[in-house]
């Protein structure tokens, strides 16, 4: 394991030193460290009940930490609701992805932070700057929208992801959080959005990216955070740790290892 | 011609209103006997309390406001269907048309709005005729072309009408983006109030008189026609413009009936039949939009 001082990449945008949060006296999360860089991939991985979910809404601003600290740009915060992590540039790409399917690409795009253009009763929604803005952050990102003028609802699972996380970086996002973007969609699709993981880090902003799948958290992620029942089984750098290695430790192993001779063996053996 | 458009320029109003509140995803079953409230606060205000018609008319402005702001205030407080809770404002309305119009007049209705001081100022601008290429038209016309003008550049090309799109669509998706949801619903309730006590206004200076029961029973009648618009019932889709027709096929219709000779009575059956075409249609319209493209 490596320090968060010895990666490459400046300083940690955000960091966490030993976060942990109870529910009554449930513990849901204990002593998780990791870090967060300019331009780098924090990948976070766990099991179902891991806590990812918690240690998403510490960082977005829905939970305050019970212990610990979280440092943006080396300074402590502590974010009392959505709004504040989002004015200090966390983003959150929830998996339902606030978006409403029947409203079109660019009025989904902007929608709560609409351009507006005239004075005083007609004051009104600026829609030819709203669609090329659209129709340029979208490209910026690699990504091709025949028509912003079409429903949000007729797009891939993999482009809806896409556009929600351009739409986090063209909001001025520094840290965009992602949450399992790549569990409901199909090889192809997950390997769409893996892109676009990948053109959010090349743009500058730190990721998080969220995922049970190392599969897919491997190929792009320059840390690699795993969480099991609460707690940080390692907090690896970029070559520390194979596919492999995160595949068993992930599964935890041994538990794999009996699972398979278990279902090797006919029945009633 | 001009007798059709009478019809479908008042129920237009109402459709219109309606529409941009099931867009946002909610119902308003007090709409209807609202129509009445407020044209009998015109009546009572104007005769009973003998003020100028235009202090009367203000006065139901002000009352269909907090209606509409009690309507949407205790959905969004509760989180509670709006079908329930405009059900109970409309029970309790219909209630209090009819109390408080005994209670001021004896009988059942209120007479003699045309002696009311201010009456013909009050009569050019919501009741009179006027006359477009040899047709007499009435002036409600005019108020339904300006009201669906209004609504439909509010629904498109504010930022408003995004957010009634999106409150109708998700509610929480778009509380998430920041979108005011709550403040977007009780605005909404507020305007169908608001198109009720137009409504009113015009039915009390046109008639003179106003029966307690006025309005009862009409507020389907908005909805049915907001529907053949294109509204759908789960919210998030549909125009004004499709709202102001649909009233339109509504008059057309009431009045195509009796002067084809037929029997009125088969009025609700195509009505209802209109209904369902116009909710199949809708059902197609929301698989194309929502069908992933793979």
């Amino acid at each position: 394991m490596s320090t968060a001082t010895d990666a490459p990449g400046g300083a940690p945008l955000l960091e966490l030193r030993g976060i942990g949060k109870d529910f009554g006296s449930v513990i849901a999360l204990e002593g998780i460290s990791t870090s967060v860089r300019a331009g780098q991939v924090t990948c976070v991985l766990g099991d179902n009940g891991a806590g990812k979910s918690t240690l998403i809404k510490v960082l977005s601003g829905v939970h305050r930490p019970t212990r610990g600290e979280l440092l943006l740009d080396g300074e402590p915060v502590d974010f009392g609701a959505p709004r504040d992590a989002l004015d200090a540039g966390i983003a959150t790409v929830y998996q339902d992805l606030a978006m409403i399917p029947l409203m079109s690409i660019w009025r989904n795009f902007f929608l709560g932070s609409e351009p507006t253009t005239g004075w005083g009763p007609f004051r009104r929604f600026d829609r030819t700057t709203a669609k090329e803005v659209t129709r340029s952050e979208l490209a910026a990102m690699g990504i091709d929208i025949r028509d912003p003028d079409q429903p949000v609802g007729t797009l891939s699972g993999g482009e809806r992801q896409s556009v929600a996380i351009a739409r986090a970086v063209h909001f001025g996002a520094r840290v965009l959080i992602l949450d399992e973007p790549t569990s409901a969609l199909g090889v192809k699709q997950a390997a769409v959005v893996l892109r676009y993981i990948a053109q959010a880090r090349d743009q500058g902003l730190g990721v998080v990216f969220i995922t049970h799948n190392p599969h897919h958290a491997h190929p792009v992620g320059d840390r690699f955070l795993l969480l099991n029942r609460g707690r940080s089984m390692g907090d690896f750098a970029k070559g520390e740790v194979t596919r492999e290695q995160l595949t068993d430790m992930m599964a935890g192993g041994d538990e794999l290892t009996r699972l398979a001779e278990e279902l090797g063996q006919p029945g009633g053996a | 011609m001009a007798n059709w458009l009478d019809v479908a320029s008042v129920l237009g109003i109402m459709a219109v209103a309606v529409a941009l509140l099931m867009i946002g995803g909610h119902f308003d079953l007090s709409a209807g006997v609202m129509t009445g409230t407020t044209a009998l606060t015109v009546g009572i205000v104007a005769v009973e309390l003998q003020q100028n018609i235009w202090v009367a008319i203000a006065a139901a402005l002000v009352l269909a406001l907090g209606i509409g702001a009690f309507n949407g205030w205790l959905v969004t407080r509760t989180g509670l269907p709006s079908f329930i809770i405009t059900l109970g404002t409309f029970l309790m309305l219909q209630g209090l048309n009819l109390g408080l119009t005994k209670l001021f007049t004896g009988t059942v209705i209120v007479r003699g709005i045309a002696d009311a001081p201010g009456y013909h100022s009050a009569e050019l601008v919501l009741a009179s005729t006027v006359d477009v290429f040899g047709q007499p038209f009435r002036i409600a016309v005019l108020w339904w072309l300006l009201v669906t003008a209004v609504a439909s550049w509010v629904l498109l090309r504010t930022r408003f009408g995004n957010w009634v799109f999106a409150t109708g669509g998700d509610e929480i998706a778009s509380r998430n983006v920041g979108v005011p949801a709550q403040r977007t619903t009780i605005v909404l309730f507020m305007t169908t109030a608001t198109a009720a006590w137009l409504v009113g206004s015009i039915t009390a200076v046109r008639l003179t008189s106003v029966q307690a029961n006025t309005g009862t029973g009409q507020e389907l009648i908005y909805i049915v026609a907001a529907v053949i618009g294109g509204c759908l019932l789960t919210g998030g889709f549909g125009s004004a413009i499709g709202a102001a027709l649909g009233a339109l096929i509504f008059g057309m219709t009431q009045q195509g009936i009796v002067y084809l000779n037929w029997d009125a009575d088969w009025f609700y059956f195509f009505l209802g039949a209109m209904l369902l075409l116009a909710v199949l249609t809708n059902r197609l319209v929301r698989r194309y939009a929502q069908a992933a493209r793979r």
